[in-house]
């Protein structure tokens, strides 16, 4: 088994097969890493950079990781943006980086459609790890599975997404992903973060977190990018919590089974209280452990293409 | 030196001729335009009987002769920027457009916004040019948009018209002291209409395909607020006002409301890529299309068309923005924007005519008559006396476009490989008679 593609650009390019090929896969992985061997042979022989132009910990970690349990060879690549401006263009680094050999690459920039720029001029896989605000197709593909493992069909879930969707690649992905396999799926948050023309994509828009979180099964809360303050889209992040933290009175109004993710890192207090992040609806560390086997099945299912 | 194109389909909107015609050339200024006693009679002996088998004729059988194409929103980049264009290049592009008489913008390095530099790209146009060039100088100093920059004199060293193009002027009360000061040489003043903090550095059209692409838009209003603005401000001052590009729906219906007032001196102008392409051309992160004022909706397309029909859109110009290949082939959000558009225009605009949206008399009138009225040049029309520019297209002749072949350095086009139909064969400038292919 394996993708139809050699890349993994973004959900809006898989079929909904893909994704539960993917999600399939991961399910087999997520065993092998509860065993005391967790490593397996599968790629071995193989090298995965990952050429990171944007801080990243926990997923490059998760995809360093996925790559070294499937044995691979793992060289990490991290350029700061305000260096690559001066100097090497990104199609001369991505070269360069090809022609060491590398099989994937793993890309994470703050440029909508860079994962894209370089599967059209490069012979590797290029995984995207997260393009401006474009995609970041991993997290959604291990959100979903997440979803999966906990309530078993993803078909006719009703779920929220809370918080910057206009800024978050996270958001988009979940949302191409969650539709595809027919969830349905309302935005909360600002206005002034949740352009109108987004309910073109068929899903539900709300300003008000007490009707959005009406019955929900599943509650998404977004990460409140700091560096978005004082830019006039919110007035303060007390406001922001005030309007649309994720406090247990809130989630009284969803399902009484509902679960809550957060793709990290937190801000507690801002988008989402300690009780809930701490809480039993929460599945934000089974989510780490998730991304891990999603990874894995991500990386094994286009090697399949190259073979 | 004589020449003498015969037997064309002559169009000249400022003689009111769109019929068969010869045209008897003398020493590089047109002599007549002999028409015929029946209009559109088959081979007939023309008026004067000139002899035909005479050295110095162009058969012009089949093929559509006009004045040479007037592009009054050109940048040739020179001086500065000489690794994206040059006034040797970017002229060269033009003729092989039909284009002979551009203006150009004055955003170069040192930017246009004194006489020094203004007779500094008049002299190299004198020396490398290959048609005429007429600089438009900058409305303030540095193109900041603080200051007024020493217009009158940039117009004494030959400027037709001042700009702050590729920026707006961003401060109303700036605009309007221009507007009012440009009474003094009665040269437009030509808007780049943007509100940059509306357009909050977007880099393509805001919708859905913007938030499906990820990449952050430019809602339709950053354009239309500066367009009414500065109808508004020309309203007010009695200046002349040319606003840039227009690229809306909002937009069109701005000016069409302001033209039917009749209370300001409005004309306004929109570029082949408005017409013929919407923001779909951005997909797959298309650099390319890449362009400032952004591809917009399918709406936007046939309002500009609808614009253009009913003399809302007076002129049609390529705002010619060439890059080099290495500023293109890169992240979609730092690629400059602009489309390399010289050799593309006339096959692109002649659809307008096989769609039945303008006549070829109203296509030349967009093309050479009003932009040469707009900027005051002795351009765009074949009156005794005038020089002989000359644009003779074949409108049967189907061809692909070539980027990699374009005499522009500027390979940045979105129109690359695209089939087009009616073609210039022949621009006749400064002299020269070019023989295109």
């Amino acid at each position: 088994m394996s993708l139809k593609s050699r890349d993994l650009i973004g959900i809006k390019e898989l079929e909904p097969g893909d994704i539960e090929l993917v999600l399939d896969t991961a399910a087999g992985f997520k065993d092998i890493l509860g065993r005391d061997i967790k490593k397996v042979p599968a790629l071995r022989g193989r090298t995965v950079v990952n050429l990171f132009y944007e801080p990243s910990t926990r997923t490059r970690t998760s995809f360093e990781l996925a790559a070294k349990r499937l044995s691979t060879d793992v060289i990490n690549f991290s350029v700061s943006t305000s260096s690559v401006v001066k100097g090497e263009t990104l199609r001369d680094t991505a070269m360069n980086i090809q022609a060491l050999g590398a099989d994937f690459i793993i890309v994470r920039h703050s440029c909508a459609g860079t994962a894209h720029f370089l599967a059209k001029n490069l012979n590797a896989s290029v995984i995207n790890a997260g393009d401006g605000t474009n995609e970041h197709p991993t997290q959604a593909l291990l959100d979903l599975f997440t979803i999966k493992e906990a309530k078993g069909d993803i078909r006719g879930l009703n779920v929220a997404i809370v918080g910057d969707i206009l800024h978050s690649r996270v958001a988009k992905s979940n949302i191409y992903a969650l539709k595809k396999l027919g969830a349905d799926v309302r935005l909360i948050g600002p206005p002034t973060l949740i352009p109108a023309y987004m309910k073109e994509l068929g899903v539900g828009l709300y300003t008000d977190m007490n009707e959005g979180l009406k019955d929900v099964d599943i509650i998404m809360t977004l990460r409140i990018q700091m560096e978005r303050q004082g830019k006039g889209f919110f007035p303060s992040t007390d406001e922001y919590f005030r309007n649309w933290g994720l406090t247990l009175e809130r989630i009284s109004r969803a399902k009484k089974d509902v679960i809550v993710l957060h793709p990290g890192p937190m801000n507690r207090g801002v988008e989402i209280s300690s009780d809930v992040a701490d809480g039993k609806m929460s599945v934000i560390i089974e989510q780490v452990t998730n991304g891990l086997a999603v990874r894995m099945a991500v990386l094994y299912l286009l090697s399949g293409v190259k073979a | 030196m004589k020449l003498l194109i015969k037997n064309g389909h002559v169009i000249d909107p400022s003689q009111g001729i769109d019929e068969t015609a010869d045209i008897l050339i003398e020493d590089g200024k047109i002599k007549e335009v002999l028409r015929r006693k029946e209009p559109a009679g088959g081979m007939k002996e023309n008026e004067s009987g000139i002899k035909t088998q005479e050295r110095g004729v162009i058969n012009a059988a089949g093929l559509i002769v006009m004045p040479g194409l007037v592009d009054m929103h050109v940048h040739l980049r020179e001086p500065g920027f000489e690794y994206k264009e040059t006034i040797k290049t970017g002229t060269g592009a033009a003729i092989r457009g039909g284009i002979t008489s551009v203006c150009c913008m004055p955003n170069t390095d040192p930017v246009n916004d004194n006489s020094s530099i203004t007779q500094f790209i008049l002299k190299k146009a004198a020396m490398e040019g290959s048609c005429n060039i007429y600089p438009v100088g900058c409305i303030t100093k540095g193109q900041k948009g603080r200051e007024l920059a020493e217009m009158t004199m940039m117009y004494e060293a030959g400027c037709v018209a001042f700009s702050d193009d590729g920026r707006p002027v961003a401060d109303s009360l700036m605009m309007r002291r221009a507007l009012e000061y440009s009474r003094v040489f009665d040269a437009p003043i030509i808007s780049h209409c943007e509100d940059l903090m509306l357009a909050a550095r977007g880099v393509m059209n805001e919708g859905l395909l913007s938030a499906l692409l990820g990449l952050k838009g430019i809602p339709a209003q950053a354009e239309e607020i500066m367009v009414a603005r500065d109808i508004a401000l020309a309203e007010l001052t009695g200046g002349r006002l040319h606003l840039a590009h227009v690229s809306t729906k909002g937009s069109v219906e701005l000016i069409r409301a302001a033209k039917k007032r009749g209370v300001a001196a409005v004309s306004a102008e929109t570029c082949p890529h408005y017409f013929s392409i919407t923001e779909e051309a951005v997909r797959g992160y298309n650099t390319n299309a890449k362009v400032n004022p952004p591809l917009r909706g399918r709406a936007d397309v046939e309002a500009i068309k609808k614009g253009l029909a009913d003399g809302t859109i007076d002129v049609i110009v390529t705002d010619h923005a060439p890059h080099h290949m290495d500023e293109k082939v890169r992240e979609f959000d730092l690629a400059p924007p602009g489309i390399s558009g010289l050799e593309t225009s006339v096959g692109l605009s002649m659809k307008l005519v096989d769609e039945g949206v303008l006549t070829l008399k109203q296509l030349v009138g967009k093309m050479a008559l009003n932009p040469a009225g707009i900027v005051g040049i002795r351009k765009g029309s074949m009156k005794p006396g005038y020089d002989a520019d000359i644009c003779i297209i074949d409108p049967e002749r189907e061809y692909r476009v070539d980027a990699a072949g374009f005499s522009s350095k500027g390979r940045n086009t979105p129109f690359d490989k695209w089939d087009l139909k009616g073609m210039p064969v022949i621009t006749i400038c400064k002299g020269v008679v070019n023989e295109l292919s």
